[in-house]
């Protein structure tokens, strides 16, 4: 396969703090540097983009000397942390922005599904809006006029089609605009997070017009999210951005590992657990201190498959909060963001109705149906109703491999990553 | 693998100083319709008056104009009847003047749509001095309606041999618009002070631009004789004389000084397209 987009030395230079002051004398050096024909003064300068690290440089190299090549067909995820470099990459690449060295070829349109719905006017019908939309990322009046009557179908905004978009609910309008962007028949198509927009429904509907797309089609994608069983599913390769560069590139399986890695490492023989900062999405008043995690009988065992597992939860409640007012579930993630288990004070009748301040609370599970693997928990927390502490990725744990059945049968992750009891009964 | 050259097109750190692509702008006509659709359209959605809004203005404008400089300050329109005078000064200022404030307003406008897809920049302020003819061309049939009325009040006015001009004078006056506009939106981005300037900068303009009173005024003037330069090369100056002698045989008409519109129009245009397109590559890192 022939290749379809070559991106060489990528760089990308921001200026930090506030633009305005002093840029005026930048500029004047600029253009006399310019003048007298050197190199830009400005382009030597610039520190390796490491957010956590306060810099003493004015410039940050969002970007630094990205190479790689893709694949006509190809779909190409783009793995890395938050601040990694992703979005800047993929506006270098919808030419929303200029790099500031380097040289991108391409052979094919590249069409961007930076976050849908731009371009949108709110006095404009639906009908007038899948126009205009379709318009700005690319198709010409003749290709949109061969596919309306596919996108209003795949929107499933029929009734409304011919209603003002600032009618229309929030919901609505992602599908509309999801709905022309998937209709773009560009060479090469940027995803950027679109996965994370509308109901369960329509997600489905998306991830397979994005697997239609990349796989029917043979059309090559470069595909960016944070869900890496979407990036699992659907690219072949991905690339690992670390700090403004290229860490890695590789098949899709191996980058996902090298990415999740150090996360898990980390954490990996932890029995003590606290919630990092960056994935609190809320804190209230009333919070998770640090979890527990109580494997079999003793307190330095590693959770394994089939033996009794306690996830202690220990609160920080300053104002004493009392238990009958609190409601809190948790969830279990595999490693790809699939979702396993829900645990909730809902489900039981006699939890949380006492009037004492709540401490911790406990949730055992005495036969844990966890495969070997990496799990991440994401945790939720409730008073009167009101989220009080809501963590994305609170922590990571590890599951040893055990037996779960009484047979002392070891089941493979190939087979399951979930395990129950059961009973067989054999009519002869 | 042998590497066949063949590539679609390259995203480059450096572009050529004038990048005109008019090709890439023929493949993007129809978002230019549709943009130029959008404007007409989304205006005057959800007021009562709607497009008579267009017909008001100039109206009122030139009613006002006719009372404070004709009536009280006695200007002289020579032999056209003040208040058509003033509406052909109006009738084309506002048109210039609607193509400059909106064009330079591209870059704070469509932050939200040139932060997210590419498009060729251009497209935006082009559609700007093309939905802005919309207006122009009611204002210039209230003119045309005005003109008949005087004339059927036997004023003595009559169109010039010259007349035929006149979508080349818009032309040069969208272009000069289009070009002071592309120019003042690329300096707002970086310095928020120009777009203070541009509100009363524009005011001012008018106040130079021969809308209310004659060129010949000026000259006569003994007091300003210093300054009539001002007057005599404003382009603007020119163009709204030049269209008043086309149509009411009243001011200069000069081929000579038309070619220096002409001529600067362009210039001003060119220069405003290099600094708008190196504006464009970067500005949303600057906003």
């Amino acid at each position: 396969m022939s290749v379809i987009l070559k991106v060489e030395n990528i760089s990308k230079q921001y200026r930090l703090g506030t633009v305005g002051s002093g840029t005026l004398k930048d500029d004047f050096k600029r253009s006399w540097a310019k003048l007298r024909g050197k190199e830009d003064p400005f382009l030597k300068v610039g520190a390796v983009n490491d957010k956590s690290q306060k810099s003493t440089e004015d410039y940050v190299w969002a970007l630094r000397d990205i190479n790689f090549e893709v694949r006509h067909g190809e779909v190409l995820g783009i793995i890395g942390k938050n601040g990694a470099g992703k979005s800047t990459l993929l506006k270098i690449l919808s030419r929303v922005t200029a790099p500031t060295t380097g040289v991108i070829k391409s052979r094919g349109r590249i069409a961007s599904l930076l976050e849908v719905g731009t371009g949108f006017h709110h006095e404009l019908t639906g009908r007038e809006n899948i126009y205009l939309n379709g318009a700005i990322l690319g198709m010409t009046k003749a290709e949109i006029n061969s596919k309306l009557d596919e996108i209003i179908d795949f929107s499933g905004c029929e009734r409304y089609i011919d209603t003002p978009t600032k009618r229309y609910s929030s919901g609505m309008t992602v599908r509309l605009a999801f709905a022309v962007a998937a209709h773009l028949e560009p060479e090469i198509l940027v995803v950027d997070e679109v996965l994370a927009v509308g109901d369960a429904e329509f997600q489905k509907k998306a991830i397979g017009k994005m697997k239609d797309i990349s796989q029917g089609e043979g059309r090559t994608v470069l595909f960016v999210s944070h869900n890496m069983a979407s990036i699992q599913n659907l690219c072949t390769r991905a690339i690992l951005l670390d700090n403004g560069s290229v860490r890695a590139d590789n098949f899709v399986d191996k980058i996902i590992q090298q990415y999740l890695q150090p996360l898990i490492e980390k954490e990996k023989n932890n029995f003590k657990k606290e919630i990092s900062e960056e994935e609190r999405i809320l804190q209230g008043q009333l919070s998770i201190e640090y979890v527990e995690l109580i494997s079999g009988k003793g307190k330095n065992e590693l959770p394994q498959t089939g033996k009794s597992l306690i996830f202690k939860f220990v609160m920080k409640n300053p104002r004493d909060i009392q238990t009958n007012r609190v409601k809190f579930d948790f969830r279990i993630d595999d490693q790809y963001g699939n979702r396993l288990l829900w645990f909730s004070t809902s489900t039981s009748s006699n939890s949380l109705l006492r009037n004492k301040p709540l401490r911790s609370i406990e949730f055992l599970i005495k036969k844990l149906p966890l495969n070997q693997g990496n799990y991440i928990v994401t945790t939720h927390l409730m008073v009167d109703n009101i989220v009080s502490d809501w963590s994305k990725n609170a922590f990571y744990f590890n599951v040893l491999e055990g037996f779960f059945y009484e047979q002392l049968v070891e089941v493979s992750v190939q087979q399951a990553q979930i395990l129950t009891d059961y009973e067989i009964s054999i009519n002869d | 693998m042998a590497e066949n050259e063949d590539w679609l097109y390259e995203i480059n750190a450096k572009q050529h100083l004038i990048h005109l692509d008019l090709k890439e702008i023929w493949r993007y006509k129809d978002l230019l319709f549709l943009f130029i659709r959008r404007d007409i359209i989304a205006a005057y959605k959800q007021s009562i008056l709607g497009p008579l809004w267009y017909l008001i203005q100039p109206l009122f404008t030139g009613i006002i104009f006719t009372l404070v400089f004709n009536n009280i300050a006695s200007i002289s329109t020579g032999g056209a009847p003040p208040f058509l005078f003033n509406l052909a000064g109006i009738t084309m200022w506002s048109y210039f003047a609607q193509c400059l404030n909106n064009t330079s307003n591209t870059f704070a406008s469509n932050a939200g749509l040139f932060a997210k897809v590419y498009f060729p920049r251009i497209i935006a302020p082009m559609s700007q001095a093309i939905s802005a003819l919309f207006k122009l061309s009611i204002q210039l049939f209230i003119f045309t309606c005005f003109y008949l009325y005087f004339v059927a009040k036997g004023s003595a006015i009559s169109p010039n041999y010259t007349l035929w001009f006149i979508p080349f004078l818009i032309l040069i006056v969208a272009v000069l618009g289009l070009g002071t506009g592309m120019l003042i939106s690329s300096l707002t981005t970086k310095y928020r002070d120009f777009r203070i300037l541009i509100g009363f900068a524009t005011t001012l303009l008018m106040y130079i631009s021969a809308v209310m009173y004659p060129i010949s005024e000026v000259q006569n003037s003994k007091t300003l004789s210093e300054y009539t330069w001002v007057v005599e090369l404003n382009p603007i100056a020119i163009l709204i004389e030049a269209f008043r002698y086309m149509t009411l045989q009243e001011g200069i008409f000069n081929w000579g000084l038309l070619g220096y519109c002409a001529l600067l129009s362009l210039m001003v245009f060119f220069v405003g397209l290099v600094v708008f397109n190196r504006t464009g590559r970067n500005f949303i890192d600057t906003i």
